[in-house]
């Protein structure tokens, strides 16, 4: 008998097991946190694994890569708060108005730059991302420059929703939806799809798999993820500059998929939590805080090439009956 | 009514013609090979046909459809389904998910109802799966349904792009090579596999060096030398046709 991959054997169950397990820490963490401010971290990484759950459809399942998707993040929190703050939209109004318009977007850009392939690939999505980030920077009529701007408060139905402590489970139940969601996609024909491609261009085509457009629905669904979290972020900080809208954010949002690992929706979770909260940590650091935060990343890439989860899941595979989902 | 029919087909590659003027027609239910000497253009005609390359002058007409110039993908949902000499397994998948990929023509959903995942995908995603299961037993790869794909031996990646490919339930089914690179026992294995698809009246498109397998199932053979036609017809006719026994064996033997 051939060794079994780790998590086919039941694909129901783990569609079940890892969201539950996820829900599970997500309802048992705030009994360690001491303050406020580890709402606010916790916070801060929901919102970034949302962006990177949707990422990571595009580079760890496909194959694909865009060094821009920090574009969309912020095209999504820009479109929120300018019709918001500008045009006194309620907030959930402008997130369902902003979010399929990202999607048209991410598609007319998506149809002739996902043609290329590889290291092309990388820099016209790292283009668009400059252009986009260009554009909010300057465009200071609508976005307020380089200052950025403030944004209302998420506001449901005349419910305002304020503080930490209520953020954090709206993000979390939000993060959920995003996990639950993706995993769908992958034990679909859709999901099967996409990973072929990513295995073989060639042998998808020949399948009947029309790689163009699985490309491009990717690419969109990915800039969607991208932008809802985008859109709750701006709600959430109230203010917003282009900070998070440039390239630097873009590769951080990579950076996070691969450390995390790719392939792998609760490898882009983890990558998230661990490099939003990294830095906080290694403030202890003080100035040599960056020399370790390159430390802790060359030295994972180097003894975890796959990344954080699926190495450990191999490593706890080995030893016993596999318990972990893809 | 022929199902694939090539005509005045050419490929070149930089002024290379890798295939030049090739004329034929495949019924249906026929085993059609094709042989020649290394280099003749065997796998450059397959990908062709399945227009993986798209051919420099000629028309391919499928199932009384005019593909030339389609992607390969068009030409997959037209009823065509190939292996690959050099294999392009997805092992980044499992096993039985490669042959779940091969069922994907027939297993369409939308993006809402994927990741919804509506009770309909279920239960459509139940019955691919022990379809497929169905098809690794018949290839012989029963015990391997739970395998990563980059698990297989070579031998068994080759059988499972046959079952990749058989997913499909094609009209024409296309091997290119499928007992290369293997040991005498596997070979074995591949013949009694092409002989029993074709005992099934699956319409076949078979490359192969192995004269043994193509002599014994051919309806047709065509031969091919420097891209052009050498020769075609029944396993008899080729085999004593002067012309083929040159190219094979050199100038002076015939």
């Amino acid at each position: 008998m051939s060794r079994t991959a780790p998590g086919f054997a039941q694909p129901a169950a783990h569609r079940i097991r890892g969201p539950a397990a996820l829900a599970l820490c997500i309802a048992l963490l705030p009994l360690a946190f001491a303050n406020n401010y580890y709402y606010e971290v916790a916070v801060l990484v929901g919102l970034n694994a949302i962006t990177c759950v949707g990422l990571n459809l595009l580079v760890g399942y496909a194959g694909q890569i865009s060094l821009g998707h920090a574009g969309f993040f912020g095209l999504g929190a820009y479109g929120s708060a300018i019709l918001t703050a500008r045009y006194g939209w309620p907030p959930l109004g402008a997130l369902v108005a902003v979010t399929p318009g990202v999607a048209a977007l991410a598609y007319l850009i998506g149809r002739p730059i996902l043609r290329l392939k590889g290291h092309y690939l990388a820099m016209a999505t790292l283009g668009m991302g400059v252009i986009i980030s260009i554009v909010i920077a300057t465009e200071d009529r609508w976005t307020g420059g380089p200052d950025g701007m403030s944004v209302p408060p998420l506001s449901v139905f005349g419910f305002t929703l304020q503080g930490e402590r209520a953020w954090y489970w709206v993000v979390g139940g939000c993060l959920l939806l995003a996990v639950w969601l993706a995993l769908n996609l992958i034990e679909s024909p859709v999901g099967r799809a996409l990973r072929a491609l990513h295995g073989s261009e060639v042998g998808a085509e020949v399948a009947g798999i029309d790689s163009a457009r699985a490309k491009l629905m990717v690419f969109v669904v990915s800039a969607v993820y991208a932008s809802a979290a985008g859109s709750l972020a701006a709600h959430y900080s109230g203010f917003i500059t282009p900070s998070k809208v440039t390239f630097f954010h873009s590769i951080e949002l990579v950076t996070m998929v691969v450390f995390g690992g790719m392939a792998s929706v609760f490898g882009a979770v983890a990558g998230a939590a661990v490099l939003t909260m990294l830095p906080q940590f290694l403030t202890l650091f003080k100035e040599y805080e960056t020399v370790v935060f390159g430390a802790v990343m060359m030295g994972t890439m180097i003894f975890m090439p796959r990344g954080l989860v699926p190495s450990l899941a191999t490593l706890f595979a080995d030893r016993g009956p596999s318990k972990v989902p893809p | 009514m022929s199902l694939l029919r090539v005509e005045r087909m050419s490929k070149e590659f930089g002024g290379v013609h890798a295939v030049e003027g090739l004329d034929f027609a495949i019924e249906p239910g026929a085993v059609f090979s094709i042989i020649g000497p290394n280099g003749a253009g065997k796998t450059t005609l397959i990908n062709l046909l399945t227009g993986v390359y798209k051919p420099s002058a000629g028309r391919i007409l499928f199932a009384g459809r005019d593909l030339t110039g389609r992607a390969p993908y068009e030409f997959a949902a037209a009823g065509m389904a190939r292996t690959f000499q050099n294999l392009q397994v997805f092992f980044n998948m499992t096993a039985l998910e490669n042959v779940m990929v091969g069922r994907h023509l027939h297993e369409r959903c939308s993006l809402a109802a994927a990741m919804l995942r509506f009770p309909s995908l279920a239960r459509a995603e139940r019955a691919c799966r022990e379809y497929a299961v169905g098809l690794m037993e018949f290839v012989g790869l029963g015990e391997h349904v739970g395998a990563r794909a980059d698990s297989l031996s070579y031998g068994a990646l080759k059988r499972l792009e046959i079952a990749r490919a058989l997913a499909a339930e094609p009209k024409l089914l296309l091997l290119d090579e499928p007992a290369a690179g293997l040991n005498q026992t596997e070979t074995q294995g591949i013949d009694a596999l092409v002989t029993q698809l074709a005992a099934r009246g699956v319409t076949v498109v078979l490359v192969e060096h192995n004269m043994r397998l193509v002599m014994g199932v051919s309806h047709e053979i065509l031969v091919l030398d420097y891209g052009k036609k050498l020769a075609q017809g029944d396993a008899a006719t080729v085999g004593n046709d002067p012309r083929v026994i040159e190219a094979y064996l050199g100038a002076g033997v015939a």
